[in-house]
């Protein structure tokens, strides 16, 4: 293993560097998934210095950006008309729901409370036994444990006042719904590093077999996506398509077991919505009959009608691999981060956000 | 938010069973109530990873000290200030 300073070094990103443009022959297009990733090629510059035939594309890998619009309305639905204590990461405050978000829902009084984490949200339930608690539970499969473990939590401590809002999703299905897209001009997947500490990388051997592209499991620092950039143009020049781990100081190919333990516990696999893509097949989670009493959705029997996506955002596309940030007409004009049209242009993770964020890079093609 | 931050274990003061532990970890003198069910084999004084309070693996101290640092740098650590029971300091 590499003495781990090195992995900020300067000299060794331009050395990796040199080595991306030595290997490059051919145009390749490598979608890095997970939303942080996006944000750190945006922040460190990684775009600029790329060879001119390397095309980085954001994928869908933002969870406040693929959380139905539906279910942000519930979540406010909940705050506003059923008067819980709703409970949220910071990052799904601002994101617009069909009339407003769960930020001006708690300027205008609601009881909407940022945590850190879901064991927080348990914590209030245990000291507001009066009060309903929901946790909006969002999250990819790094997630996911974290607010099964909620739930055991709250039934080991006898309580009956907390129930989550759940939109999980799960990235093997989706990268499947990506290829199949015939818009799709995708050479090769950066796979997420912390999704993959829990999950391994297993699951991703049958995708490379059946869409012949190269998977490769990258971490989060500039050298990290530098490294994984390369792995996957080597493939790419040589003609495979493997799965191959970048991050290995982080991530086994079995992943965490016990985290899939209580994920599998908690959770069973079903249908999912992402918003701004439509329905996937089997790239969700949804809690098992035996916890379904802490679904906020049957406890508090949420019926309200679904509104309308605002068809002026070109979230799915972007998402998708298909446009980029600048090419939607509104970017920086009419949607800026004070006044989003879409969830890209305010969580930390989204496309939008990261390109106006850091706009000198907007013009990159 | 699918960022994870390692800190270091500095007690195990709830068990609820075998599985479930709660520990207080330290960020960098930041203090959480960590849940260490992912984690079985981790003990008071290892270093792990955590995402959203509940640690996703055990890791070396060096990669502990060099993935926080990294995070400072990059001003990254702002979820940690997010929560209800706020922070203490770890030399109260
Ligand atoms: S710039 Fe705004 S409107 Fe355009 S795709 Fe991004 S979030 Fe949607």
């Amino acid at each position: 293993m590499k003495h781990l300073t090195e992995y900020r070094d300067p000299e060794l990103a331009k050395k990796v560097l040199h080595e991306i443009e030595k290997i490059t022959t051919k145009p390749w297009k490598i979608m890095e998934i997970c939303g942080g990733q996006t944000h750190s090629l945006v922040k460190n510059g990684i775009l600029t210095v790329l060879p001119k035939n390397i095309t980085m594309l954001h994928g869908p890998g933002c969870p406040v950006c693929v959380t139905p619009l539906h279910l942000i309305d519930k979540a406010i639905y909940l705050a506003v008309e059923k008067k819980v204590i709703l409970c949220s990461f910071g990052d799904m405050l601002r994101v617009p729901g069909s009339k407003k978000s769960l930020l001006e829902a708690k300027a205008e009084g609601a009881d909407v409370r940022i945590l850190y984490s879901p064991t927080e949200a348990v914590n209030i339930a245990k000291e507001n036994p009066d009060k309903e608690v929901v946790f909006f539970a969002v999250g990819f499969e790094t997630t996911a444990p974290a607010n099964a473990l909620s739930v055991l939590h709250a039934e080991k401590l006898g309580l009956k006042n907390y129930s989550i809002l759940n939109s999980h999703v799960l990235v093997p299905p989706a990268i499947s719904a990506l290829m199949e897209d015939p818009e799709s001009t995708i050479d090769g997947f950066l796979a997420a590093g912390h999704v993959c500490s829990i999950m391994g990388y297993w699951e991703y051997y049958p995708l490379v077999e059946k869409y012949k592209i190269p998977i490769v499991v990258t971490g989060f620092e500039p050298l990290d996506i530098l490294q994984g950039i390369y792995a996957t143009v080597k493939q790419l020049e040589e003609g495979r398509a493997e799965v191959d781990n970048q991050y290995a100081r982080m991530v086994k190919e079995e992943g965490n077991t016990s985290a899939q333990g209580i994920i599998n516990q908690v959770y069973e696999v079903s249908d999912q919505m992402w918003r701004g893509i439509g329905t996937i097949p089997e790239s969700g989670l949804v809690l098992r009959k035996e916890y379904e009493n802490y679904d906020a959705n049957l406890k508090f029997k949420i019926d309200i009608e679904k509104a309308p996506e605002n068809a002026e955002c070109i979230a799915g596309s972007i998402m998708k691999g298909i446009k980029k940030p600048y090419e939607c007409v509104h970017f920086g004009k009419m949607c800026n981060p004070q006044n989003p049209l879409g969830a890209p242009m305010v969580s930390s993770e989204g496309a939008c956000a990261a390109y106006y964020n850091f706009s000198k890079f907007k013009e990159i093609v | 938010m699918c960022l994870a931050i390692p800190g270091k274990i500095i007690s195990i003061d709830n068990q609820i069973d075998d599985l479930f532990r709660l520990a207080k970890v330290s960020f960098d003198g930041i203090i959480k109530q960590v849940n260490l069910a992912m984690v079985p084999e981790a003990q008071i004084g290892d270093y792990v990873l955590v995402h959203v309070g509940s640690a996703i693996s055990v890791v070396d101290e060096e990669e502990a000290k060099f993935t926080m640092n990294i995070l400072m740098n990059m001003d990254e650590l702002g979820e940690l200030d997010e929560g209800e029971n706020l922070l203490e300091n770890e030399t109260n």
